[in-house]
């Protein structure tokens, strides 16, 4: 008797619905039996991840902050992996926006510019991410080297890129030789939502990027060649639609919402260039693609639900004593139960009663 | 010539993780399957091993913790890839962060401590020879395990059966299930053995190159072997150059900040993944003919009944 | 039909395997009908039919890979039933499959070492596999990979690595389907020595030169049934043609004198290297389809219609933009999608992968063609209702049956997936339509719609070319019909003259010259 794989005649909608709730419940489970283990009462633990962070406004408004930047990677990263192209370089792609768009902020620092300032600090963000984006892009398009570990291996370039100018050049001479560039003057900062708050601009932004990200593929012809190029190669081709662009442009606007975040993160929350400002949101933005099943709206509501479980991992550690990393854990705990549990879209279960042995066949 | 010994040592032991890692997932790669949660398994067997080590007292138990841990987490990914069909990039980047997350869980309890690092070897008289003395008879256990390691894999790859059955499945897994070979089941095996690698370069970190654990030791270590496995052409001869050429740029790079040059340290550091790049780039252009990649890697396979 | 097999030439007094009244049913459809088959040793016995006549089936039974549902197999006097490739070959069966089971990357020797059990040494079988392969003409050197080889080498170490198992009785499918006429007189010579060491050999083929040529013994199957064992040396490959096809004469429907216009779609001298290794190399093709008449071409899969439809649709551009003519402007280097803006529309052979995206929904799938020239696309953004609207379209005039309005494409059988197909590239009034086996593998009531679709399109004055493997449904529909053969293409027939018999010849790489038979294997 065996228990094997067979493919589906077509998509079980059923499954679609309600796979991630049972990831989220295998999760839960999983995460309780772990929280025992360290010896917490795994009912309070889940409230500190949980409930705590959604009871008053000031962790609500810190839960936006901190899905802002992820969201908009996220939509970025999500237009790769629909077409089949495999950016994991965003956190490196982050990282020289918030370079690029700094490098405006410094060179105008204290001289009274205008309010130009923050918008052309985000343009040179998302330019920059965006160029950063091409390098691996064009790698596997003109060269066919895996995209994969290219821009890999720009996000350590880019790391230490951001290392060597925070330390040298950029460093605040008034900042008693921390690596870190002065508090950027107020045009250069972008503005709050709610005074005294920490509700940003940035957060309207990322839903603009929602909104466009949901148009774009539900809506045009590109966001169609997008998905059908990453769906059905060879009818893509039939459709006259061409894989080479695609990657370029995926990769492209992944990058450039990559370095808008950045930028934003760096200009917003933050107020200054320095080392690890990025605390994973390049890799955290990965999960949330795959928990918002590649969906505009669902990584909408999965970038939520990951930044509630990060300021949900601060407060445990504070209240509990929960290490920060149960965080981590948890996030790719989760991923694994969600592309589980989404396996049983495409494919069902099945016994077989080993009566007709396989045939071991052409020789 | 001391400081060119010291050059050649230190090279060595930096390019010992890469090449178990690089070894592991060699093998991996020649069934078929595309594992990148390399660096999650290296870094939870280094917290593993560690504590084993730690606890234990035993390098060698630290060591087994590491291959346990490595093969354990590479169950789960077999488990997700060939049990249930799923997407193999995206359950390798999570097993990747779950490993980060979990190694910094378990090794919590064990920064700060010290033990001691594992012994070298030492043959009276051959050790002390000058210049080759120490390169060839004085290196720690792991060292002489990475080669024989490769050893390994090059005469089970080429010369059994086992090996040969196992090339082809990543060479074309349909005719290998029409030939009646059990894919699945030689795609598990070498998907722990990776693990079990992985989980042993890991290990190698905190019990010989350095003697404690830190969060986060492998800085990326884990995707350079990834990438130099595609830089040996997945052979495990080129896999030797391969690693002792990365080891030596990140060396030289330390010994040339530390001499004052006037480059800025981090271009310095930033030149073992720049290599990498170009690397790639040149490879990848080079390939005529007959690709060199497994044609069947990273590819689903659900055999039809 | 008579029985004329001729008198056991090994003087021995059973068969070396026979087939009882062997049977084999996948539900209501029967693939092989109460067969009867005698194999002696020192023979090469041809197994002759078209495609879907049942000589896949009934030679998998004979190698175990299939269950008979009725009658039995006898090897040597003794009645067996065989549970698997291996038992057959323990017995000493040997298969030579058409599409090979190999590993392009491993050498040669390793690839025959993957065949075998693994008892003898790497070193000793290498020696022994050179040796073999010396002994019968079929040079291999072991050490080679196999992405090297051409496809008549790739077949060498398929022969040789079954040929290393000593068998008493080897079948051939279809071996010379991609060798060219050198390669194939190679193999010849092999078959003779097999035959003259007292080995038995089936022969499937429907190359009938080839059969006449090479065989001692033909038996003819036909929709399932056993027609006809005969002695092809005595027959003439006419006659062999007609029991292939079948000797009635179909009603052919005169649809009467369709009013043809102007050039719509030219090809000249079209030469195309194959792109990939099992391709077909397309050699001066040149045809000329006026508006209103339907071109059929017909042939074998395998010689080169693929490689033509990539040609003509755009998706291998070619430098010459002469090349290909479409309603005058000449578009070879032209894009699928300009292609389809100058008017032409195309349906692949492949339905799900290449026609459609099968995880799509129809709507998106009728977007996937339609957006070149249509009101499915304004300003990028996509006309959602439009493209509802052509899927409503589609299944009214062509009767698609589906679960839901706008289902997704893999969830339609066969045969109403291909009316939707079809039904969206004809909704879009073409002035050329190139289609690609039309009804293959859908049900009779299908085949019927889109047929008749292809004729009310030709007769508002398009310009339809239709390749198919079906004689029957180009006698019915097409003016002209050609025949594709090792990437040429034949002169055009007009239907009246287009028998059966001479098509059956062209396909089998005959000339049609009856006087001077061409050589077997080219044409």
């Amino acid at each position: 008797m065996q228990l094997v794989l067979e493919k589906r005649a077509e998509r079980s909608r059923t499954i679609a619905l309600v796979s991630p709730l049972i990831a989220i419940g295998l999760t839960v489970v999983t995460m309780s039996i772990l929280f025992v283990i360290l010896g917490k009462n795994p009912l309070a633990a889940l409230g500190a991840y949980f409930i705590a962070p959604l009871s008053d406004s000031y962790s609500l408004q810190e839960i936006a902050v901190k899905a802002t930047p992820l969201v908009m990677i996220a939509i970025g990263l999500s237009l790769c992996y629909l077409a089949n192209a495999w950016n994991i370089g965003a956190e490196g792609q982050f990282l020289i926006g918030a370079v690029a768009g700094s490098w405006i902020a410094v060179k105008t620092q204290g001289t009274g510019a205008g309010a130009w300032v923050l918008p052309a600090m985000l343009l040179a963000g998302a330019v920059a991410g965006a160029l950063y984006a091409l390098i691996p892009a064009i790698c596997r398009v003109r060269f066919g080297a895996s995209e994969i570990l290219t821009s890999l291996m720009l996000v350590y370039v880019a790391d230490l890129l951001l290392d060597y100018l925070v330390r040298g050049p950029w460093r605040d001479p008034a900042g008693f030789n921390f690596p870190t560039t002065a508090e950027f003057d107020p045009v250069a900062t972008v503005p709050l939502l709610i005074e005294g708050g920490r509700l940003h601009l940035g957060s309207i932004i990322a839903l603009a990027v929602v909104a466009c990200a949901f148009v774009l593929l539900a809506r045009t012809i590109k966001g169609f060649e997008i998905r059908v190029v990453g769906a059905a190669p060879r009818a893509a081709r039939f459709g006259g639609f061409n894989a080479d662009q695609l990657i370029l442009l995926t990769f492209a606007i992944s990058g450039a919402l990559a370095g808008l975040a950045g930028i934003i993160e760096v200009a917003g929350p933050v107020g200054h260039l320095q080392p690890g400002i990025s605390p994973g949101y390049g890799f955290t933005a990965i999960i949330v693609a795959f928990l918002g099943r590649l969906n505009p709206i669902g990584i909408l509501i999965a970038g939520l639900f990951l930044a509630l479980t990060f300021i949900g991992g601060e407060q445990a550690q504070i209240t509990m004593k929960i290490p920060l990393d149960v965080t981590k854990v948890f996030q790719g705990i989760l991923l694994f139960y969600v592309l589980a549990c989404d396996s049983l879209i495409l494919y069902r279960f099945k016994l077989i009663f080993a009566s007709r042995q396989v045939h071991s066949g052409v020789g | 010539m001391e400081l060119v010994e010291a050059i050649i040592l230190s090279v060595l032991a930096a390019s010992t993780p890469l090449l178990i890692a690089a070894a592991g997932e060699l093998v991996t790669e020649r069934s078929g399957v595309l594992n990148l949660g390399v660096e999650g398994m290296m870094i939870v067997g280094a917290a593993c091993g560690f504590g084993g080590a730690w606890l234990s007292g035993s390098i060698a138990i630290g060591a087994l913790c590491g291959i346990l841990a490595g093969t354990l987490l590479s169950l789960i990914f077999a488990v997700m890839t060939l049990g249930l069909a799923v997407n193999q990039v995206a359950t390798g980047l999570a097993l990747t962060i779950l490993g980060i997350g979990l190694s910094g869980l378990i090794g919590a309890g064990f920064v700060g401590e010290r033990i001691a690092p594992a012994p070298h070897l030492h043959i009276p008289g051959l050790t002390e020879i000058p210049l080759v003395g120490r390169i060839l008879f004085g290196e720690d256990g792991f060292v002489y395990l990475s080669l024989a390691l490769v050893i390994g894999v090059w005469w089970f790859l080429y010369r059994t059966r086992a090996g040969l059955v196992l090339r082809a499945c990543g060479d074309n897994h349909v005719s290998a299930h029409a030939l009646g070979y059990p894919v699945l089941r030689i795609r598990l095996l070498a998907v722990m053995f990776g693990g079990a690698c992985a989980g042993l370069a890991g290990a190698y970190l905190p019990l010989a190159y350095t003697p404690f654990f830190i969060p986060g030791m492998t800085a990326g270590r884990g995707w350079i072997a990834l990438a130099l496995v595609v830089f040996a052409s997945w052979r495990p001869g080129r896999l030797v150059i391969g690693a002792y050429l990365f080891g030596a740029v990140t060396i030289l790079q330390l010994h040339a900040q530390g001499a004052g040059i006037g480059v800025p340290s981090q271009l310095m550091s930033a030149l073992p993944y720049l290599a990498t790049v170009v690397v790639l780039v040149l490879l990848s252009r080079a390939r005529t003919g007959g690709s060199t990649a497994p044609a069947a890697l990273g590819t689903v396979f659900v055999p039809d009944r | 039909m008579s029985d004329m097999t001729p008198a056991d030439p090994d003087g021995s007094a059973m068969p070396l395997l026979q087939a009882l009244g062997l049977t084999k049913r996948y539900g209501a459809f029967v693939a092989n009908d109460t067969i009867d088959l005698k194999i002696w040793p020192r023979q090469i016995h041809a197994l002759l039919g078209e495609n879907g006549a049942g000589k896949s089936t009934l030679v998998k039974t004979i190698y175990g890979l299939i269950q008979p549902s009725d009658g039995e197999l006898r090897w040597q006097g003794e009645r067996i039933v065989l549970s698997g490739p291996s038992q057959a070959r323990g017995l000493g069966i040997g298969m030579v499959f058409q599409h090979f089971s190999l590993f392009d990357n491993l050498t040669v020797a390793e690839n025959v070492a993957l065949g075998l059990d693994g008892k003898e040494s790497f070193k000793a079988m290498s020696a022994r596999l050179a040796q073999v392969a010396r002994d019968y003409g079929l040079p291999l050197d072991p050490k080679r990979e196999v992405w090297q080889l051409s496809v008549g080498e790739r077949q060498r170490i398929e022969i040789v690595r079954a040929l290393m198992q000593n068998p008493k009785f080897l079948i051939l499918d279809e071996p010379t389907a991609v060798l060219t006429p050198q390669e194939a007189d190679q193999l010849f010579a092999v078959l003779e020595r097999l035959k003259a060491e007292g080995r038995a050999i089936l022969y499937i083929s429907h190359k009938l030169e080839e059969v006449k040529r090479l065989c001692d013994t033909a038996t003819i199957l036909r929709g399932g049934k056993k027609i006809a064992t005969c002695n092809p040396k005595l027959e003439t490959a006419a006659s062999l043609a007609r029991m292939m096809v079948g000797a009635e004469v179909k009603e052919v429907k005169s649809a009467g004198a369709r009013h043809v216009t102007v050039p719509r779609l030219v090809v000249n001298d079209l030469t195309l290297a194959p792109d990939e290794p099992h391709g077909v190399r397309l050699e001066h093709i040149s045809f000329e389809l006026k508006g209103g008449e339907i071109l059929g071409i017909a042939g074998v899969a395998g010689n080169g219609q693929d490689e033509l439809f990539a040609a003509l649709s755009g998706e291998r551009r070619l430098r010459d933009p002469g090349t290909v003519v479409i309603d005058g402007i000449g578009c070879g280097h032209l894009s699928i999608t300009h292609r389809r803006k100058l008017g032409a529309a195309f349906v692949p052979e492949e339905r799900l992968g290449h026609g459609t995206a099968p995880r799509m929904k129809l709507s998106e799938n009728a977007l996937l063609t339609g957006h070149a020239a249509s009101d499915m696309v304004r300003h990028g953004f996509v006309n959602a209702p439009a493209t509802l609207r052509t899927v409503d379209r589609a299944t009214e005039a062509f009767d698609v049956r589906k679960a839901k309005r706008d289902p997704e494409a893999a969830s339609l059988s066969g045969g109403n997936l291909q009316k939707f197909i079809v039904g969206r590239e004809i909704l879009r009034t073409p002035a050329v339509l190139v289609v690609n086996q039309p009804t293959w593998g859908v049900d009779a009531g299908a085949a019927a719609v889109i047929r008749q679709a292809l004729l009310d399109l030709a007769e508002a004055g398009a310009a339809v070319l239709v390749t198919s493997q079906d004689l029957d449904e180009l006698i019915e529909i097409a003016d002209r019909i050609a025949v594709m053969f090792h990437g040429h293409l034949s002169a055009s027939l007009p239907r009246a003259e287009a028998s059966r018999e001479k098509l059956g010849l062209l396909m089998g790489g005959s000339s049609l010259d009856q006087k001077e038979p061409a050589h077997a294997a080219g044409a």
